[in-house]
C-alpha cells in the first residue's frame, strides 16, 4: 500500500491533537485573542463541557454577538452564528422555537449582552426561552479597545472614561434571576473544572440558564487598571474569590477592592419553557 | 403534520377581507410557519391574525420585544430551516435595518411587510405614504441588493405575498413587500385558488458530504445551496467579509468577490424577477409610471386623458427593486414625457430620470402622504408636460 505524503502528515497532526480537538475549527486557528487573554481557557472549558453533556453535537448550536467573547463560535466545529452586535439572542430564540430538537446555546460579551442587548436578555429570561447564555464578563469593551461597559466597576479606568467610571455597574447575575432565568452561576476563568461543571448542567437544564464567567482581559481592562499582565489578574482571582453557592445573587455585587462571589445561586426546578407553551398552543389550535 | 393542518394553511375559496388579512393568507399559503414581531399601526392585523392562524397549521407566533428583536428571530428562525416573516411599518422597519444587513450578507431568505405610513419619524401614523422606497434599496449600511414588491389590491397583496417567499427562497435573499396603509385597510374581493394551483419554490438543498460543507459555495447561477442547523453539516455563518467556507477573510479581494456576487445575482437576474403591468402603452406620447395605491389613481388619469383625447399610458410597478431600469430605457423612446406619481417628495422618480438618460422630460406628481392622488391631479401633470 502507498501512502501519500498528506496522508502521513496528517496521521502525525491526528496523533498529536487532543481528545476534544474534533469540536474545532482547526483551519480556523491561530485564534484572534491576545497573549494572557482569560476566553481561551473559557472555550476550553466549552468544548469539555459539550463533549460531557452527551448531547448530539449535530444538534447543537452555538450563536454569538459581536466582540473579542464573540468570535468565539467561530472556532466550534458546530453549526455558529457570528450575528450583529447585541443580537444574539434573539436570533437563538428564532432558531429554537423554529426547530425546538437544536439545543441552542449563546456564547457573548458583557457590552453584546447587557449594554446593546440588555432589553433581549431579561425577556428571554422572562419567557423562560430554552436557551443557555454563557457571558464573559471581562468588565469592558474589549474588541472596540476599553471603553466603558455596564459592567465596569465604579472607579474603574476606562478609555471612555479618563476620570474613572462614575456609573454603578449591573450585577450580571441578579439582574437575570430576578427576571426570571432558572439556573445562575458565575465563575471566573480560574476556576475551570467548576466553570466546566456549570456548563454541563446549564447545557442540560431545560429552560433559561445563564453563566457569568471572568476572564482576565490584560489588554484594555487590565493596562488601565493595574492587571497589565493576565497572570496577575488571574494571581488575584485566586486569592480573593469565595464559593457561596445558593446565595441570593442580589448580594453577590463586584465592585472594586471587594471579594469576587461566585457559586451556583440559582438552580430552579423545571418549569415549562417557551417552546413547551407553543407546543401546547399548536396542539390546541389544531383541535379547533 | 396532520393532513387537517394542510387543509387549513390555504383557505381556498371567495373572501372579503383587507390587505392585511390576504397578506397573512398569501404568506401562510406560500408556506410560511414562522413569524416574529412588534405590533405597529397599519400592519398590526397581520400579526394579529398570524398570531391566530400560524399555531393550526403547526407554525410558530411570537411577539417580540421591539423591531430588532423580531428581525433577529426570523433570521433565526430561517437558518433553523423555516419560511419566517415579520410585519411593519415606519419607525419599525427604520429599527430593522442593520439586521436586513445580516440577511443581505448571510443570504438568509425571509420576508418583511412593510405596510408604509407617512414620516419621517412618527409622522402620520394611521395614513399613507411611499416614502420608504429608498430605504427599502438602501436602507442598511454598504452596498447590497434585496427585492422589493409593491402590490396595488387586496388579490395582489395575496399574490405577492407568495412571489415574495418564492423569490426570498430562490434568490436567498430578504425581500420586503412595500405596500402602504390603504392597500392594506382597503377590503376588497380575494380569490384564494386551490393549493395545487399555488406554485412553490424552497430552498436548494446541499448535496455533498456534510464533512467540509462550504457553507457559501455559489452554483453557477450565483446562489449557494442552504443547509440548516441541525442537519449536520456544521454551517459557519458571520456577517463578516467570508469565502465561500463562510470564515471570515478580512481583506479588499474578498470583500471584491463576495459582494459584487451578493449584487449581482439580483441585478443580473432583473430580467426574471422583474413584474410589471402596461396599461395602453402601445401608442402612448405620455407615460405614466406609478405604483402601488397610486397606480390606481394613475389608471384614472390615463383614462381621463384619453377621453380628451391625450395618448396617455400607464406604466405599472410591481417590482421596485430590482428597478426596471431598462425597460423604462426602451418604452422612454417611445414617448414625449413621462409622469411618475408617487406618495413621497421623488424618490423613484429619480430613477426614472437615471434610467431614461434625460432623453424625455421626466415630471414628478407628488403627494407628502396622508392622502392618495386624486386621478385629477395626475391628469394635470399629464397636460402640463403634454402641451410642452
Ligand atoms: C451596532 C454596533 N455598535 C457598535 C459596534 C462596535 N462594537 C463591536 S464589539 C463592541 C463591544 C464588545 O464588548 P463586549 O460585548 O463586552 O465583548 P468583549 O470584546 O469585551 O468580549 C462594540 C461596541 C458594533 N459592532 N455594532
Ligand atoms: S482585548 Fe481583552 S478580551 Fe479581547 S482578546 Fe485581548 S485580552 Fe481578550
Ligand atoms: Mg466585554
Amino acid at each position: 500500500m502507498t501512502i501519500s505524503e498528506e496522508k502521513v502528515d496528517d496521521t502525525i497532526l491526528e496523533a498529536k491533537r487532543h481528545p476534544m480537538d474534533y469540536l474545532l475549527r482547526w483551519d480556523r486557528l491561530p485564534h484572534v485573542w491576545c497573549s494572557g487573554c482569560g476566553l481561551g481557557s473559557v472555550l476550553s472549558c466549552f468544548i469539555h463541557a459539550i463533549a460531557e453533556s452527551g448531547i448530539d453535537t449535530k444538534k447543537i448550536v452555538v450563536v454569538s454577538g459581536i466582540g473579542c467573547t464573540g468570535r468565539a463560535s467561530g472556532y466550534l466545529d458546530l453549526d455558529v452564528f457570528h450575528t450583529t452586535h447585541g443580537r444574539a439572542i434573539p436570533f437563538a430564540i428564532g432558531l429554537k422555537l423554529a426547530n425546538p430538537e437544536l439545543k441552542v446555546i449563546v456564547f457573548s460579551g458583557d457590552g453584546d449582552l447587557f449594554a446593546i442587548g440588555g432589553n433581549h436578555i431579561i425577556h428571554a429570561a422572562r419567557r423562560n426561552a430554552d436557551i443557555t447564555v454563557i457571558c464573559s464578563n471581562n468588565f469592558i469593551y474589549g474588541m472596540t479597545g476599553g471603553q466603558l461597559a455596564p459592567t465596569t466597576p465604579m472607579g474603574a479606568w476606562t478609555s471612555t472614561s479618563p476620570y474613572g467610571n462614575v456609573e454603578p455597574n449591573f450585577n450580571l447575575c441578579h439582574l437575570v434571576a430576578s427576571a426570571g432565568a432558572i439556573y445562575v452561576a458565575r465563575w471566573t476563568s480560574l476556576n475551570a473544572r467548576r466553570l466546566q461543571a456549570s456548563m454541563v448542567e446549564a447545557i442540560k437544564k431545560k429552560g433559561f440558564s445563564f453563566i457569568e464567567v471572568i476572564p482576565p482581559c490584560p489588554t484594555t481592562f487590565g493596562r488601565r487598571n493595574d492587571y497589565e499582565e493576565g497572570i496577575k489578574m488571574l494571581e488575584f482571582f485566586r486569592e480573593n474569590t469565595i464559593i457561596r453557592h445558593g446565595i441570593d445573587p442580589g448580594d453577590a455585587e463586584l465592585n472594586l477592592g471587594n471579594k469576587i462571589v461566585v457559586g451556583k445561586f440559582v438552580d430552579k426546578e423545571d418549569k415549562p419553557t417557551l417552546s413547551d407553551h407553543i407546543a401546547r398552543i399548536q396542539l390546541f389550535a389544531k383541535r379547533r | 403534520m396532520s393532513k387537517k393542518a394542510s387543509i387549513h394553511d390555504v383557505l381556498t375559496g371567495e373572501h372579503y377581507i383587507s390587505g392585511n388579512e390576504a397578506i397573512a393568507e398569501g404568506c401562510l399559503a406560500a408556506g410560511c410557519r414562522f413569524f416574529g414581531g412588534y405590533p405597529i399601526t397599519p400592519s398590526s392585523e397581520i400579526a394579529e391574525r398570524m398570531s391566530r392562524r400560524l399555531p393550526q397549521v403547526g407554525g410558530v407566533f411570537i411577539q417580540m420585544e421591539d423591531e430588532i428583536a423580531s428581525i433577529a428571530t426570523i433570521l433565526g428562525a430561517s437558518w433553523a430551516g423555516r419560511k419566517s416573516m415579520t410585519a411593519t411599518s415606519g419607525p419599525g422597519i427604520s429599527l430593522m435595518m442593520e439586521n436586513i444587513g445580516l440577511g443581505a450578507m448571510t443570504e438568509t431568505p425571509f420576508v418583511i411587510i412593510n405596510v408604509q405610513r407617512a414620516g419621517p419619524s412618527t409622522g402620520l401614523p394611521t395614513l399613507v405614504g411611499q416614502g420608504d422606497v429608498m430605504q427599502a434599496r438602501w436602507g442598511s449600511h454598504g452596498d447590497y441588493e434585496l427585492i422589493a414588491l409593491s402590490p396595488n389590491s387586496v388579490q395582489e397583496a395575496f399574490d405577492l405575498s407568495i412571489e415574495a417567499f418564492n423569490l426570498a427562497e430562490k434568490y436567498r435573499t430578504p425581500v420586503i413587500m412595500l405596500t402602504d396603509e390603504s392597500i392594506c385597510h382597503m377590503v376588497e374581493k380575494l380569490i384564494i385558488p386551490t393549493k395545487s394551483k399555488i406554485k412553490i419554490e424552497n430552498r436548494k438543498k446541499p448535496t455533498g458530504s456534510k464533512k467540509n460543507h462550504l457553507t457559501f459555495k455559489p452554483d453557477a447561477d450565483m446562489i449557494p445551496p442552504m443547509a440548516a442547523a441541525g442537519e449536520g453539516y456544521n454551517v459557519f455563518v458571520t456577517g463578516l467579509t467570508h469565502d465561500t467556507k463562510g470564515y471570515p477573510v478580512i481583506t479588499p479581494e474578498a470583500q471584491e468577490i463576495l459582494v459584487k456576487r451578493l449584487c449581482d445575482k439580483i441585478l443580473l437576474n432583473e430580467e426574471k424577477i422583474r413584474l410589471t403591468e402596461e396599461y395602453m402603452t402601445k401608442d402612448a406620447k405620455v407615460l405614466v409610471i406609478s405604483y402601488g395605491i397610486t397606480a390606481r389613481s394613475a389608471k384614472g388619469a390615463v383614462n381621463l386623458a384619453r377621453k380628451k383625447g391625450i395618448k396617455a399610458g400607464l406604466l405599472r410597478l410591481i417590482t421596485i427593486w430590482p428597478f426596471p431600469t431598462k425597460l423604462i430605457e426602451e418604452l422612454a423612446k417611445k414617448v414625449d414625457a413621462i409622469v411618475v406619481a408617487e406618495i413621497n417628495n421623488g424618490q423613484i422618480v429619480k430613477e426614472v430620470r437615471e434610467a431614461t438618460r434625460k432623453s424625455v422630460p421626466v415630471v414628478l406628481s407628488s403627494k407628502l402622504g396622508g392622502t392618495v392622488h386624486t386621478p385629477k391631479e395626475i391628469l394635470a401633470k399629464i397636460e402640463e408636460v403634454k402641451k410642452k
